[in-house]
């Protein structure tokens, strides 16, 4: 009987400590996830608030007053910014349109296990992932060679067009999943090549070519690597780099001891203080408000890679 | 006999060529893009070895031998880059190692659901944004003026502002601080992927036993995902040379005054082409960085497969 009892209550001891150290990775876990999310909300909140609550208090969770003043100069006096959102969005589109286009053909040539050069394309873009020439060269073959600076094209073709690693990823998900004797049969009835891949091989090849289309729009709407290194008119730059020089040019001028006038007429016309982080809940908040409906794609997609096929 | 063989040969080439012509045509446009964006460059490294002149054009640009490697690493410049691009690695590597895991550790534990997805959820949320982002959130958090955290200083422990943007001894801390809240979200995903996939039987059984909490993770969980941090520790070591260009040049808002701490190869390249014009320094300096990082790679994979070959590149 005792014997029972004690059981009992060594169970329920048990179950007591489970519980605590439940209840500790829960304030862990909590506290974690706040430091992923507070950064952004303290932007908002910035973004929100009065210009000249923010002067007094400097950036805080409280503000004492808030205004809309910082949005609504951000889409009625500034086209700069409505023409770099303009430009982000056109870039996005047609080069995640023309890599997912080029990146799947190529893809599927390399999966297809009778094609007698596949192994050699399939080194060709494999060895793009282990040597590059670095900056310089990949530079001067882009400014002087193919003289794309201040052009649209420099923003969608340079290194963003095409990964070879995504490439070898869809290769193998098309090997393992698109039925060779389904292609086969098609080109005995008389589909051409290009009409099997269109109506056959990407209709079946949906989830990788969302997930990697995913992950593509991404990089183009991040991008502001390429905008820095060839752009040089401040035209035709990208929102992410026009919210990178928003922040260090004022910063320099706030640095700078010897701000001549012209700087100073140049500070004036500078977003202020909201209205910079104003414009990066403008750069980050699309990402934000469809990540709930792409999430589950995309912690698919980090997970792609490490798997192999 | 000679001639049939060629006829053979030939009725081959034009048979294959009539069946994948059409499907060559399909890889022309990436393999064209390649050739354009990754191996041109490759061959480009030539210009290290040139003293490149725009107005004679690049071929046509004198060759001046090692020169340009003999200026760069008699600089202290290859010095301060290289120090600055391995240690700031090892402690990426590390610091994010220790955190990804144990928050992947954690978050399987977590028997709700909804509550398990919302974790999970936030973590990424960093890796996905821009650096520019994170450039505005670090600054809205330091500069030196209005940033969250001298106010915090000011305020609770009656401290004096630090103007962050040009003390260099803060950066490491701040970098590595970054860093690690930018990528631990994405190699947790990758680890609690990896402990899912351990058999549940192991798990059953050790309850059985009655094994506590601590001696599941200590003798399952984490032996079960040995291999994968193993590999992916192996190959983040293989890229020891790189360094995310975004980090550096965002976070700092590219300030010169504390590039004792910050200037990594990748910045100084940039630097050395964009701002300062030294082409043969800076074409110097990235081949020594590509042809070292290209050495690591083979020789990580190489361990790599030795330690578990399933998940070698190659």
């Amino acid at each position: 009987m005792s014997t029972v009892i004690t059981t009992s209550t060594k169970v329920k001891k048990k179950i007591v400590v489970k519980k605590i150290s439940d209840l500790w990775i829960h304030i862990i876990m909590t506290i974690v996830s706040c430091m992923c999310i507070l950064p952004f909300i303290l932007i908002f909140i910035i973004s929100i608030s009065d210009e000249k609550m923010v002067d007094i208090q400097g950036y805080s969770f409280f503000p004492l007053k808030f205004s809309s003043a910082a949005y609504t100069y951000l889409f009625n006096d500034s086209s700069a910014i409505v023409r770099a959102y303009g430009i982000t969005i056109f870039v996005t589109i047609v080069g995640t349109t023309v890599s997912l286009l080029i990146g799947s053909m190529l893809a599927y040539v390399i999966s297809r296990k009778d094609f007698p050069l596949k192994n050699i394309l399939a080194f060709y873009v494999f060895f793009t992932m282990l040597f590059n020439g670095g900056l310089v060269p990949w530079f001067l073959v882009y400014s002087h060679i193919l003289n794309l600076n201040d052009s649209f094209l420099a923003l969608i073709v340079p290194n963003l067009l095409l990964s070879g690693f995504n490439v070898l990823i869809m290769r193998s998900f098309f090997s393992n999943n698109v039925e060779v004797s389904l292609i086969e049969a098609a080109y005995l009835d008389g589909a051409g090549e290009f009409r099997i891949f269109l109506k056959i091989v990407l209709p079946l090849s949906l989830p990788v070519l969302a997930t990697i289309g995913l992950f593509t729009t991404l990089s183009y709407w991040n991008d502001w690597f390429n905008s820095l290194i060839f752009m040089n008119n401040n035209k035709n730059i990208s929102l992410q780099y026009l919210m990178t020089k928003a922040l260090m040019n004022i910063q320099f001028l706030k640095t700078s001891q010897n701000a001549t006038t012209e700087m100073g007429r140049i500070a004036s016309e500078m977003p202020s203080e909201t209205v910079r982080m104003a414009m990066a809940i403008v750069g980050v908040g699309p990402i934000l408000l469809a990540y709930p409906f792409f999430q589950k794609y995309f912690i698919r997609g980090l997970t792609i890679g490490s798997v192999k096929g | 006999m000679i001639d049939s063989v060629v006829y053979k040969k030939k009725s081959r080439f034009k048979r294959n060529f009539q069946r994948y012509g059409v499907i060559s045509l399909m890889a022309l446009p990436g393999v064209l893009y390649l050739l354009i964006n990754n191996y041109l460059p490759m061959f480009g490294v030539i210009v290290a070895f040139k003293n490149v002149n725009y107005a004679k054009g690049i071929l046509n640009s004198p060759w001046v031998g090692l020169d340009n490697f003999k200026f760069l690493f008699k600089s202290t410049d290859a010095f301060i880059m290289t120090r600055n691009t391995i240690l700031y690695n090892i402690a990426f590597i590390s610091i994010g190692l220790v955190a990804s895991v144990s928050m992947a550790i954690l978050l399987n534990e977590i028997a709700h659901a909804k509550l398990y997805k919302v974790y999970q959820s936030t973590f990424i949320i960093p890796y996905m944004v821009s650096y520019t982002i994170v450039g505005y959130i670090v600054f809205a958090l330091l500069s030196p003026d209005r940033g969250f955290v001298n106010s915090v200083l000011s305020t609770v422990f009656h401290k004096g502002a630090v103007n962050w943007y040009t003390e260099p001894k803060y950066w490491p801390f701040i970098l590595v601080f970054v860093n690690t809240w930018k990528n631990f979200g994405y190699a947790c995903v990758i680890y609690l992927a990896s402990i899912i996939s351990i058999d549940t039987s192991l798990f059953e059984a050790a309850k059985i036993d009655g094994a506590n909490r601590w001696q599941n993770i200590r003798y399952i969980t984490i032996p079960g995902i040995k291999p994968i941090i193993i590999t992916l520790t192996l190959l983040s070591i293989g890229r020891i040379f790189y360094s995310d260009f975004g980090l550096f040049y965002q976070v700092t808002l590219n300030s010169g005054i504390i590039s004792s701490t910050t200037s990594v190869i990748d910045i100084y390249v940039y630097r050395a082409l964009m701002n300062t014009g030294e082409i043969g320094m800076a074409s110097a300096a990235g081949l020594y960085q590509s042809s070292v990082g290209f050495v690591l790679i083979l020789v990580a994979n190489w361990v790599v497969r030795k330690v578990s070959n399933e998940n070698a590149l190659f």
